[in-house]
């Protein structure tokens, strides 16, 4: 066999091994232990910091407001579905680690216009529906006809 | 936050009826690279096997131009998927644990098949002879590649040059089912996903198949005559005429297979018919009729079907080649723009639709998708640089 096809064959050779090889060293250690992924990772997503807390939790310290929405027609929604998830800030109640928006788009996310939802929650256009103001001088957001 | 003000900025583009994880185009500008370019691979690489399987002596002066752009775009076809993923780094385990059931899996090893035995072995047999020349004729880097590429074997007796010879010959034979199967492969990962009545057809990699032959062809007439404007050299005309009468008939195979395609849906007229028809009426209407039909397939196909009956002067051909090989080039652009975008507009409802709003800057945005384009095109001028086929000695004489 002429030389530069024998270098060619033991250069596939190396490759091939190569990928071999390395193949040993990059399968993650618990992979296929259950199944085709890595069995560890069962353990490392359980293992998440929580970050949405009991809505109980909330109505703790702001039951007022809690008092407020019940009445009115938000009183299914959770407080962390307007406000964002409160782990940080119940272990530490300031108004910097929890979330407030007030801005019509924010109302808009549910309320706007879209025939996906129009027979679950009751849709204004954005654009159209009293454009002056915020939604929340009219609105009490924790009790929008109050 | 930032990613819900994106979502509900789209949520204020969408009309009628869609599901929730419809909203966002998930497979964006990047996934419209990835067919695009390995299709430019798959074609430049049938353009160079007809010449060398079915000795299309017109066609020479283009051969190892199209084997250098095949592997110039093949190097870079993964990038736009690797980049589309929210790990990149994660890439090789793709490779490392495949699974048997993922399409996308086992395009991995279809890409290294071509890339390893067809692609570089091909280039490696058919530059051998001047490794081993070039190496001691040049200086400094280039002679330090040159004895790389070599192997260290200086051996180039007739005998070892006709062997070189007949293997390039198998690769070439066994080359041209792979690199059906390259692109057939891309056609076919969308063609099987059968949720979706805008991709699930059988004739998908048929259709994907025949137009990477058109722009891989566009792309070895525009790439051919750019160089020759750069070197300075006379073009041959024969040459570029008989790729624009191959440019010319696979368009029309392609156009009427993707016709085909099209008016077995209309006839058919299956209950998604009603969103595609107001698809391809509404939202794919530039894309579609103007870009892909008209600019890249018929203006086209009117001048290289006219020049078959008639030639005109060389300059006015030569022009008339340029123009429809870019136009093709971007006609093809837009074919798979519909296929991956608009595939992904409507509904599985069938009662509405989405949009895609492409960003330019980021990750997926339209500068991001230059480079890809740019990278494989900086590639080529360096495989040029390194192994110019104007300065190979062919053994004929
Ligand atoms: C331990 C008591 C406590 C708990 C539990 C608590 N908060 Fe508070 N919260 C406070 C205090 C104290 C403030 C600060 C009042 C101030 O400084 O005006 C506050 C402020 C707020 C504000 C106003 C922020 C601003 O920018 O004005 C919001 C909104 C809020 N809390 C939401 C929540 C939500 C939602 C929960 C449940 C996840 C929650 N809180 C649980 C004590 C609590
Ligand atoms: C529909 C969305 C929504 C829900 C649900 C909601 N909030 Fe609010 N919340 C708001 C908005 C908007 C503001 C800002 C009002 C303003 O600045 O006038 C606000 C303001 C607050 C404030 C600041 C004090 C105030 O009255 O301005 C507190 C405290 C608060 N919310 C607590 C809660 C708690 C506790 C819950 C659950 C019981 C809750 N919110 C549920 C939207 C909501
Ligand atoms: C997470 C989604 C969500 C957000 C955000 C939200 N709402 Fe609501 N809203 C609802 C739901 C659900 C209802 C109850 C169903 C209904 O009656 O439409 C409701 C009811 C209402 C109603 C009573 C409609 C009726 O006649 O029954 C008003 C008014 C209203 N919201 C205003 C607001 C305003 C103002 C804001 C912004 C501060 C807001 N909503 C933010 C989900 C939302
Ligand atoms: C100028 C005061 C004002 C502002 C600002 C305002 N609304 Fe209203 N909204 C009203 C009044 C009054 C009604 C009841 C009469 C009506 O339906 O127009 C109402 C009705 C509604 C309803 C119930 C519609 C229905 O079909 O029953 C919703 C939901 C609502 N508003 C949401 C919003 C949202 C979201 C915003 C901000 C984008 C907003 N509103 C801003 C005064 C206001």
């Amino acid at each position: 066999m002429p030389k530069h096809i024998l270098r060619l064959i033991i250069l596939f050779v190396i490759v091939i091994g190569l990928f071999l090889v390395a193949r040993q060293f990059l399968i993650p250690e618990s992979f296929g232990e259950y199944g085709h992924y890595r069995a560890n990772s069962i353990e490392e997503n359980a293992n998440h910091d929580i970050k949405y807390v009991d809505r109980a939790e909330c109505a703790e310290c702001h039951d007022d407001i809690a008092a407020l929405k019940q009445g009115g027609p938000h009183k299914n929604i959770n407080c962390q579905t307007c406000h964002g998830p409160g782990n940080l800030h119940i272990e530490d109640p300031t108004p910097e680690n929890i979330v407030k928006e007030t801005e019509r788009e924010f109302c808009g996310r549910c309320h706007n216009k879209n025939a996906a939802r129009a027979k679950l929650i009751k849709q204004i256009d954005i654009n159209e529906h009293n454009i002056e103001s915020k939604c929340i001088e009219c609105h009490n957001p924790h009790e929008p006809w109050n | 936050m930032e990613h819900f003000d994106q979502l509900y900025q789209a949520l204020n583009e969408v009309v009628g009826y869609i599901y929730p994880n419809e909203i966002e185009l998930r497979w964006s500008i990047l996934i419209v690279l990835y067919p695009y370019i390995t299709g430019l691979v798959a074609g430049a690489f049938i353009l160079a096997s007809l010449n060398r399987v079915f000795e299309i002596k017109a066609l020479k002066p283009t051969y190892e131009i199209s084997l250098l752009a095949a592997l110039a775009f093949l190097l870079v076809a993964t990038m736009p998927l690797i980049f589309h993923l929210g790990h990149p780094e994660r890439f090789y385990e793709l490779m490392m644990t495949p699974h048997s059931s993922s399409a996308m899996a086992i395009f991995g090893f279809v890409y290294l098949w071509y890339l390893m035995v067809v692609l570089l072995l091909e280039i490696w047999f058919d530059y051998r002879r001047d490794f081993v020349v070039w190496s001691q004729e040049s200086k400094g880097l280039k002679k330090f590649l040159y004895k790389v590429l070599t192997l260290g074997s200086n051996d180039i007796s007739p005998k070892a040059l006709k062997l070189d010879d007949k293997l390039g010959y198998i690769i070439t034979v066994v080359g041209i089912p792979s690199a059906f199967l390259l692109h057939g492969y891309v056609g076919f990962i969308f063609g099987s996903v059968k949720a979706n009545p805008w991709w699930s057809s059988v004739m998908m990699p048929v259709i994907f198949l025949l137009s990477a032959m058109v722009s891989g062809i566009a792309l070895i007439l525009v790439t051919y005559m750019v160089i020759n404007y750069f070197r300075k050299q006379k073009i041959d005309m024969l040459c570029l005429d008989s790729i624009g009468k191959y440019l010319f008939y696979t368009i029309i195979i392609d156009f009427t297979l993707e016709s085909l395609d099209q008016i077995h849906r209309i006839y058919e007229a299956e209950e998604s018919f009603d969103i595609i028809s107001l698809l391809i009426s509404g939202k794919l209407f530039f894309t579609m009729s103007i870009m892909q039909v008209l600019a890249g397939t018929l203006i086209p196909l009117f001048i290289l079907g006219f020049f078959q009956f008639y030639k005109p002067k060389e300059k006015i051909r030569k022009t008339a080649y340029l123009i429809s090989g870019i136009l093709v080039l971007v006609g093809i652009f837009f074919m798979r723009w519909n296929v991956v975008i608009g595939g992904q507009l409507f509904s599985k409802s069938f009662y509405g639709f989405t949009s895609y709003k492409i960003g330019l800057i980021g990750g997926e945005g339209m500068l991001a998708a230059g480079v890809w384009m740019v990278v494989p095109i900086l590639i080529l001028v360096f495989l040029l640089w390194l192994l110019p086929p104007w300065k190979k000695q062919h053994s004929g004489g």
